[in-house]
């Protein structure tokens, strides 16, 4: 029998599998996908110091770690489900099942569908899948393309897009409707690109930035934004249009655009053809939280960490005995905050396996998380610090009960 | 492989891995050995993976990560089997499925 299986070999499950081996825990990986690293595989971008943050060789050093000290990897494995049974629990997937007494889910993340008309034209995809044929499968989705959603994670993929030579033709809005909500509100999106503005050479944005600290001055900003967009790395980025269709015979041909007015609504007569020949759709990311869902685990809704969350302490437990997690499925967070939280939820699972005298190190963990979580470069939601607060104030609140 | 991304600016060269053969709806098309299906496909151009069941429009991959199911394809006579999550091995026979004979009726109007 395991003594921890752990479910995702993103960077927080890579991270506590290491965790757990150095500590003496027999560990089994368990991953849907066939290369460990999960959502760091595609990540690429240069830090303040010049270096670049290289997902793809980031993933190889801590999978190769863990396999070094003798972690087992089920990779290609999807998990169906998970039960408790006599303080164990069972991990059911398609062709075993396999028990443990200490489960951390490392589930991660997964991007919220946006539903636009012809979406389901072959050449559409969302961006990260765009982002993974790119920098993990050396596949370029497409020659010329069309990025419908703005924000932080679509922000940094055009980016990458277009180091891999890939020229992408425009960022912008899909049309407002009841299944878009905010990401089709200009003023909503323009709230949430000033978290990406520090990466933006463009000094429209940058000045921007510093401009609209009230919701008065955004709505200004938006009612003066170019209709012709601005440029970030060459891309124009077109809050004042919105994507209304998709169009193509058997495949993506382009897209058509309208004028949209401050509250989202399009302009009449104002459509525009763009030509591509993919068309990424980008609607952000929500923690990845089902297995914790069929474990019974209690759940907060935080927008701040991205949507529901499963309850959980600072030191990574859940409300259920030996279920634990990590990463993502704690709040969208970028992937150093997911290492940090892998390592204090490792820690934890060895502290409750038995292993003495590791109270230090968890505290210490617990502080590298806030660390990482300051110091981040990506920020998915400005508000993440005080979703994590709120979320641990309700953890204490209900374990006082 | 057209679509292959070969020089990168930051990633470099592309790792030499193994070239294997493989079908894809009675055509022959190479691709690296345990890369996932999806990828060899759109590294060859192929976007189309199946026409959906019902209506017969045509459909690619959408999400890469195994959720959304679009990307269903027949490989070795095996039905359903997710393209992006599936790593490519030498001779397989990989096949779109398409439009059913037998139209899904709609029971509404007769039940209510």
């Amino acid at each position: 029998m395991n003594k921890v299986i752990i479910i995702g070999a993103g960077p927080s499950g890579l991270e506590a599998a290491i965790t757990c081996r150095e500590q003496g825990l027999d560990v089994l990986v368990l991953d849907e996908y066939m290369i460990a690293g999960g959502r760091l595989l595609g990540q690429l971008y240069e830090q303040p110091d010049g270096t670049w943050w290289n997902g793809l060789e980031e993933s190889k050093i801590r999978y190769e770690k863990a396999l070094e000290l003798g972690t087992r990897f089920l990779l290609n494995t999807p998990v169906n489900n998970i039960v408790q049974t006599n303080e164990h629990w069972t991990v059911y997937t398609d062709t075993e099942s396999f028990t443990a007494k200490h489960l951390l889910l490392a589930t991660g993340a997964a991007e919220t569908p946006v539903p636009v008309p012809g979406w389901t034209l072959p050449g559409v995809m969302s961006v990260g899948a765009a982002q993974v044929m790119t920098n993990v499968h050396r596949v370029k989705p497409g020659n010329r393309g069309v990025i419908i959603g703005v924000n932080v994670l679509s922000t940094a993929i055009a980016m990458e897009l277009k180091l891999a030579g890939i020229e992408v033709v425009a960022m912008t809005l899909p049309v407002n409707s009841q299944v878009t909500n905010e990401s089709s509100q200009p003023k909503e999106v323009m709230n949430s690109l000033l978290h990406v503005s520090h990466m933006a050479p463009s000094k429209f944005i940058k000045l921007g930035s510093r401009l609209m600290k009230n919701d008065f001055m955004k709505n200004m900003g938006v009612t003066f934004f170019p209709k012709t967009g601005v440029k970030i790395w060459d891309i124009p980025i077109q809050l004042r249009k919105a994507v209304v269709e998709i169009y193509g015979d058997n495949e993506v041909q382009g897209v058509i655009v309208a004028t949209i007015d401050s509250k989202g609504d399009v302009v009449g007569g104002s459509e525009e053809k763009i030509k591509a020949d993919f068309v990424c759709i980008a609607g952000g990311l929500y923690p990845l939280a089902e297995l914790a869902a069929v474990a019974g685990c209690s759940f907060y809704y935080s927008e701040e960490l991205g949507g529901y969350v499963p309850l959980h302490s600072e030191r990574m437990e859940t409300n259920l005995d030996g279920l634990y997690v990590a990463g993502n499925i704690t709040g969208i967070e970028g992937a150093k905050v997911a290492i940090a939280q892998g390592k204090t939820a490792g820690l934890t699972i060895a502290h409750h396996a038995g292993i003495p005298g590791l109270e230090k190190d968890i505290q210490t963990s617990i502080e590298s998380i806030e660390r990482a979580r300051d110091k981040a470069y990506i920020q998915f939601h400005p508000g993440v610090k005080k979703g994590k607060e709120l979320l641990l104030a309700e953890w204490q609140n209900r374990l006082g009960e | 492989m057209k679509q292959r991304i070969i020089d990168h600016p930051v990633l470099g060269k592309i790792e030499e891995r193994k070239l294997i053969t493989f079908r894809f709806n009675n055509k022959e098309y190479r691709g690296f050995e345990q890369e996932s299906i999806a990828a060899a496909l759109l590294a060859n151009g192929v976007r189309t993976l199946r026409h959906h069941e019902e209506n017969g429009t045509p459909r690619g991959i959408y999400c890469n990560i195994g959720h959304c199911y679009e990307c269903r394809v027949a490989v070795n006579g095996i039905q359903g089997v997710r393209a992006c999550l599936t790593p490519l091995q030498e001779g397989m026979v990989i096949e779109s499925g398409g439009r059913l004979p037998t139209t899904v009726r709609d029971w509404r109007s007769e039940d209510e």
